[in-house]
């Protein structure tokens, strides 16, 4: 997983409302066994719309995206996450997640940056003509017309986002609690620890 | 020592917390493991490159769904068919191949078992109450049926389970969705969940877990109750619970994966301690009437845009909420309605009974007690009922549904997916409708340009016999 710390650049101001997974990579893109090459499917359905952002050369290659409430909902699916890496988009700016996209999000090295409404109205604004600067060190957002938004985030996130650390990697250097927490469960759950062989 | 009165979620939580940092996310461990085709091929690609194993392979259970086609899957010699879909059959091959190699177990794609995976973790007996199930799939919400406390995850996280057999989690909040009185005839689970969503919003319980509540729920079979917590997370929701009762322990007593013996009555004896404590808290409450929900369809693009079926298209000016207002007006274009339109004059081409959401023996018997010596309308061109297992599939034909739903005119096929994402060939041509069973009513979700409207087993029967949305009491009384 790549560090994340200062992302800047041109958004595309996208601001729409409950953008689902189905919308950033729609379902037939979901065949392939391997990470990489989703971009080409990313919104797909938008991009059939004349005028769309994301066909606009003017935004071409943005590392952000500005959005509406609730991005991210629908499926659990992670190349929706895949799809935004791949087109090279590393930051989303929405009212909200979908909690299992911002999970998804955050463990392939993308922020979510979560603002009011009236901080996203404006971004909206500012991403038509210039760029917006994300960081994350200091949590926050800026514009060049002296815009300055704080954000939270959860202090773990931040942390593994800056120095890219992979989870699995460190939660397996904690085997020995779960083997512990995992012999006390079977004493006390025996059903739930001991999987019968199956009877057809 | 006294204790705080404690929710269903909680105690369940607090079982499986192995430690909590000091930012409040907490290791959790997960007790049930289900993997499909479409989801898991990255994930064992990340143990494979970096050297690692699974923890718990026994506690994991891989099964293909998403791409299978529901057309038949072995020739007359009884070998099995080649898949014509090419990315499609290197996905089933990936898995097929994966499982072995990391000793999980396997139902592959021609076993009787073989299913949908959120209909065979409980008919297996695999999913159990006061369990942590997780599947990389958004409607794992579905277990919550059976008591357990079930959430899709991404590949990611399946790759994290896999190898730690844990997940990082915070704690959600807890939402409590309560239903008392009497449902009226023809009023289904189904009906219920949408008619919920329609009440809470599609974004209602975004960091919740929802517990149902109420007599409602507590009279509901299981499968009903199923069918209520697979749609949790179309109102926001992470997972849905329903607490596991003596119906709980009948429907999965004997089944393979059940406990068995000792720990049977070890098993029962700890369910029977997980229902929500007297005078414990919910951070958020809804009350619903189980008198004002109607049989329910939705009309738009979002699964809270629902109607109950004597309604009427609404229109963008119904809406205070100036976004909402956009939405619905995208949504109506999307799906050629005009505002105003009486719900039951609306015209379907297609009908699609199955998905995680009603493929049970219930809903096939639901939908068959409607298609009862009536026959599809000449305008319904494609109409499928896909069961959810071939175990379902064995049950509905040892009952003689499948011969109704064929004399009715519509097509009896192999358990999968199928039209509920269109992921295989079964698919909704652009601009025509679907009267369909399944969860999601999204922009293209049954294929590109599908115009999809969700509603119950006997809802989407009684559209198949009319040709256009109905009130299914008018066909049966
Ligand atoms: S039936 Fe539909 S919702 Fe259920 S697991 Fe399959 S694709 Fe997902």
């Amino acid at each position: 997983m790549k560090p994340i710390n200062h992302v800047a650049g041109r958004a595309y101001p996208f601001g729409r409302k409950n953008v689902d997974t189905d919308v950033i990579i729609p379902a037939h893109w979901l065949k392939t066994v391997t990470r990489e090459g989703l971009g080409k499917g990313a919104f797909e359905a938008v991009r059939k719309e004349p005028g769309n952002v994301f066909d606009d050369p003017e935004y071409a290659g943005s590392p952000i995206i500005v959005a509406g409430d609730n991005f991210g909902c629908g499926s659990s699916r992670e190349h929706a996450a895949w799809a935004l890496l791949d087109m090279g988009v590393t930051c989303v700016i929405a009212p909200s997640f979908s909690d299992i996209f911002s999970g998804n999000a955050f463990k392939n090295g993308i922020l979510t940056v979560a603002l009011p409404q009236a901080a996203i109205d404006r971004l909206m604004e500012v991403a038509q003509t210039d760029p917006i600067e994300i960081d994350l060190e200091s949590q926050t957002v800026t514009t060049q017309f002296q815009d300055r938004y704080t954000f939270d985030i959860d202090p773990f996130r931040k942390h593994c986002l800056l120095e890219g650390l992979d989870e699995v990697g460190l939660t397996m250097a904690q085997g020995d609690t779960i083997a512990a927490f995992e012999s006390k469960a079977a004493q006390e759950r025996p059903f739930l620890s001991r999987m019968p062989a199956a009877v057809a | 020592m006294t204790t705080a009165p404690r929710t269903l979620y909680q105690k369940i939580w607090d079982a499986h917390v192995i430690e909590t940092r000091d930012d409040g996310t907490s290791l959790v461990y997960i007790d049930r493991h289900l993997v499909h085709e479409v989801t898991s091929p990255q994930a064992f690609e990340g143990l494979r490159t970096a050297g690692r194993t699974v923890r718990r392979p026994d506690l994991t259970l891989a099964v293909p769904d998403h791409n299978l086609p529901t057309t038949a899957r072995k020739d007359a010699a009884g070998n099995q068919l080649p898949i014509a879909d090419l990315e499609s059959a290197n996905q089933l091959a990936t898995l097929r191949r994966n499982a072995p190699e990391f000793g999980i177990r396997y139902i592959d794609a021609t076993d009787r078992e073989q299913g949908i995976v959120h209909v065979v973790g409980p008919e297996q007996g695999f999913s159990l109450p006061g369990a942590t199930i997780v599947c990389g799939d958004s409607h794992t919400a579905c277990h919550g049926g059976v008591g357990a406390l079930a959430f899709g995850i991404g590949t990611t996280e399946v790759e994290h389970v896999l190898a730690t057999q844990t997940l990082l989690l915070k704690q959600s909040k807890t939402m409590e969705v309560r239903i008392d009185g009497q449902l009226g005839p023809g009023v289904t689970p189904k009906d219920v969940v949408l008619h919920i969503i329609g009440v809470t919003g599609m974004g209602g319980g975004t960091g919740h877990v929802i517990e149902y509540r109420g007599n409602v729920f507590e009279e509901m079979s299981i499968e009903g109750r199923l069918t209520v917590c697979n749609m949790a997370i179309e109102g926001g929701a992470r997972s849905g619970l329903i607490a596991p009762d003596e119906k709980t322990f009948a429907y999965l007593k004997g089944r393979p994966y059940a406990p068995k013996g000792e720990d049977w009555d070890k098993a029962v004896a700890w369910w029977k301690s997980l229902a929500t404590d007297a005078g414990a808290s919910f951070d958020k409450s809804v009350v619903i009437r189980a008198e004002d929900i109607q049989p329910t369809v939705t009309w738009g693009t979002s699964p809270e845009d629902t109607s109950a079926i004597g309604g009427v298209v609404p229109s963008p000016e119904d809406f205070t909420d100036a976004s909402k207002r956009d939405a619905v007006k995208v949504s109506l274009d999307y799906m050629g309605l005009t505002p105003g339109t009486r719900l039951t004059d609306v015209e379907v081409q297609n009908v699609f009974i199955g998905s995680c959401t009603n493929s049970r023996i219930e809903d096939i018997r639901a939908a068959a007690a409607v298609l009862k010596g009536r026959h599809k309308a000449d305008n319904v061109r494609w109409a499928i009922v896909v069961p959810g297992s071939g175990l379902v599939k064995e049950q509905a034909e040892a009952e003689g549904l499948d011969k109704i739903i064929v004399d009715a005119g519509l097509e009896w096929r192999e358990p999968g997916c199928s039209a509920c994402l269109a992921m295989n060939p079964d698919k909704v041509p652009a601009g025509e409708r679907c009267a369909s069973t399944s969860n999601r009513n999204f922009t293209g979700r049954q294929g590109p340009g599908s115009r999809t409207h969700l509603m119950s087993p006997a809802m989407a029967a009684a559209a198949a016999v009319t040709g256009r949305l109905t009130d299914v009491r008018e066909l049966v009384g």
